[in-house]
């Protein structure tokens, strides 16, 4: 009953055109912007932020990546972790070897070189299609990190291969409690979500989709393959360097290829699958369900043990929360294919109309 | 209608243009021109090599042999990309529009070369891109208005009736301004209704916009009613060219058409 817009009317095309022209969305978004800066930090204990809401802000900016390119560009990644290692590792080189730069102009240049590695690597899309082309992105995850672990330069000839992220200052603040790595990561997100909604929505974004629906067509009314494919590799795998180099410097602490491995990658592709292809909200709900729903498992399976008085032995556990887990994804799959951000939407529609139907 | 439609000079000119994919000639020495302002109808029976003639002409196709003059220009190969640039639009047979994009969205991808904002401004949104943006959206929705689809601006292409897809198709053709217009069977698959409607749109645009078209058609009343002039094709070869008049009683036309008794 409170959500609609009744009575909102627009009388320009820029109101028209705002990411959200429902006033009660704007009202909502404000609100949660609110709480993610002000009120979670505050609240939030010491393992929520360190170990879940960082993690889960991170991969949600990778899911965007990917979803950037996948979702909205139709082409099929497997190298996001590939894309990512290669930020961690030259935000960490940067940082290292030219440490007057400072930690922001590190992570756009970090970026900046993913977005190179993922153009080189986006070149075979001109070509080939589909499974073909996750193929192909397959190998750049393979080599990428192969790359990382030859060459002694990457990790500065560490003999371990497990180099320590170094401290995150901006103006002489380090940023080392976990409330403040949370409140960097969150500021950089939001950024760059906001840019992914611009882009999205501008001519870019069009172009993007328009090569994913029909190529032919796109091709008719202008719109170049090349450079639009490669754009959308590049811009991709500059969000997913920039999630990689977070996920070393904020969440990890430590920068090894380990750490990107493809199992990564297939858990970004499934986050975008789950969330939504081709929606920046999906992305965020994906990421959500992928981080939150097994310790959500782990909390019932918890409290169920202590309410019941059954004792269940951890591996028991584990391995039946990856059950549950697995059962979950089918599910949503098959109630909606199109993801949660599509469900949240039709329940929005749903509201709208809310007690009244008719 | 009262208007006079003043044809112009030749504005494009097809000259021997023959197009084989492997054995299979689907185009063979075919030659002829389109007038400014004119409506030109290329007709013929199916795999005649109508809608062949569309993608040699906007660069999808690429002939072995002939060449083309678009306004005074001479190419023998040209790249989809630059048929856009010179001010070539089309529809297709089977409806390419963008499904996952809503109408309005579909149609400000017709204007994508005029567009000037790169993608880090777009990225910020804030000044020339969102400037531009309202610029072109207002431009859309005269074209919008103008084929009356206001009601469907913000609903998803897929979920559209064909008749209504094949008006938004139009409608993001227009939107790039084109000197010249290739539509290629725009009235397949509709009833009557749909037929006039879409009728009445082909003859406003040519009239209002001045804009050059040229279309595949097999409903022949459709094709006498509303062209200047008429090509027919047969196997890849041009059998006919003239006035709907002139090409109605070419013996070859009612040959093609009808079979003859051996």
């Amino acid at each position: 009953m409170l959500y609609r817009e009744a009575g909102q009317f627009k009388t320009t095309y820029a109101e028209d055109q705002q990411i959200f022209p429902i006033r009660q969305d704007r009202i909502a978004m404000a609100l949660l912007l609110v709480v993610a800066f002000v009120v979670v930090p505050m609240i939030a204990n010491q393992y929520w932020l360190a170990a879940i809401l960082t993690p889960f802000l991170i991969l949600a900016l990778a899911a965007l990546g990917l979803n950037i390119l996948t979702g909205y560009a139709g082409q099929l990644s497997l190298g996001t972790a590939a894309f990512m290692a290669v930020g961690a590792f030259m935000t960490y080189n940067f940082v290292l070897r030219m440490p007057w730069l400072g930690i922001i102009p590190s992570l756009v240049l970090a970026g900046l070189c993913a977005a190179g590695v993922g153009i080189a690597f986006g070149l075979p899309s001109l070509r080939i299609k589909g499974f073909y082309l996750a193929v192909a992105t397959l190998a750049c995850q393979f080599f990428v990190l192969w790359v990382l672990q030859r060459v002694g330069w990457f990790s500065n000839h560490s003999t371990s291969g497990v180099i320590t992220a170094q401290k995150i200052v901006i103006l002489g603040y380090e940023f080392v409690s976990p409330a403040s790595k949370y409140l960097f990561t969150l500021a950089v997100v939001a950024v760059m979500a906001l840019a992914a909604k611009n882009l999205m929505r501008s001519q870019t974004g069009r172009a993007f989709m328009a090569v994913r629906d029909m190529d032919v067509a796109a091709s008719v009314i202008g719109i170049r393959m090349m450079g639009t494919k490669l754009l959308a590799f590049g811009i991709s795998s500059f969000y997913c360097g920039v999630a990689g180099a977070l996920y070393a410097f904020c969440y990890l602490g430590t920068v090894e290829p380990e750490a990107f491995s493809l199992d990564l990658s297939f858990r970004v592709l499934f986050m975008i699958i789950i969330g939504g292809v081709g929606s920046i909200l999906g992305s965020f709900l994906g990421a959500a369900f992928i981080t939150l729903l097994p310790i959500i498992l782990s909390v019932l399976s918890g409290a169920f043990s202590h309410v019941t008085g059954i004792e269940i032995s951890y591996a028991v556990l584990s391995n039946f929360e990856l059950i549950v887990f697995g059962g979950l994804i089918i599910f949503f799959l098959i109630v909606e294919p199109q993801g949660l951000a599509r469900l949240w939407q039709i329940t929005k529609e749903k509201l709208r109309l809310w007690p009244f139907p008719h | 209608m009262s208007q006079t439609r003043n044809v112009g000079d030749v504005i494009l000119n097809v000259e021997n243009v023959s197009l084989a994919f492997g054995g299979v000639k689907a185009i063979t020495e075919v030659s002829f021109d389109v007038r400014e302002h004119e409506i030109r109808a290329i007709i013929g029976p199916n795999g005649a090599g109508k809608s062949s003639m569309l993608n040699v002409i906007n660069g999808v196709y690429h002939p072995q042999q002939g060449s083309i003059t678009f306004k005074g220009l001479t190419r023998s190969d040209v790249d989809s990309h630059e048929a856009a640039k010179q001010g070539i639009a089309r529809t297709f047979q089977n409806i390419a529009l963008f499904k996952g994009m809503t109408v309005l969205d579909n149609i400000m991808t017709g204007r994508n070369l005029k567009m000037r904002c790169n993608f880090l401004q777009q990225a910020l949104w804030i000044g020339p891109a969102r400037r531009e943006e309202m610029e072109h959206r207002r431009q859309v929705e005269e074209v919008i208005d103008f084929l009356e689809i206001q009601h469907i601006r913000k609903t998803p292409v897929g979920r559209l009736p064909y008749g209504l897809q094949k008006r938004v198709e139009l409608a993001r053709a227009l939107a790039a301004e084109p000197e010249m217009l290739l539509l290629d069977e725009p009235m397949a698959g509709m009833n009557v209704e749909e037929k006039q409607d879409m009728c009445r749109f082909v003859l406003d645009v040519n009239d209002h916009f001045g804009t050059t078209i040229v279309l595949i058609e097999h409903d022949m009343g459709v094709v006498m009613d509303i062209s200047d002039r008429v090509v027919v094709l047969e196997y890849g070869r041009k059998i006919a060219d003239g006035t709907p008049d002139e090409v109605r009683g070419n013996q070859k036309v009612i040959d093609a058409y009808l079979g003859v008794a051996h």
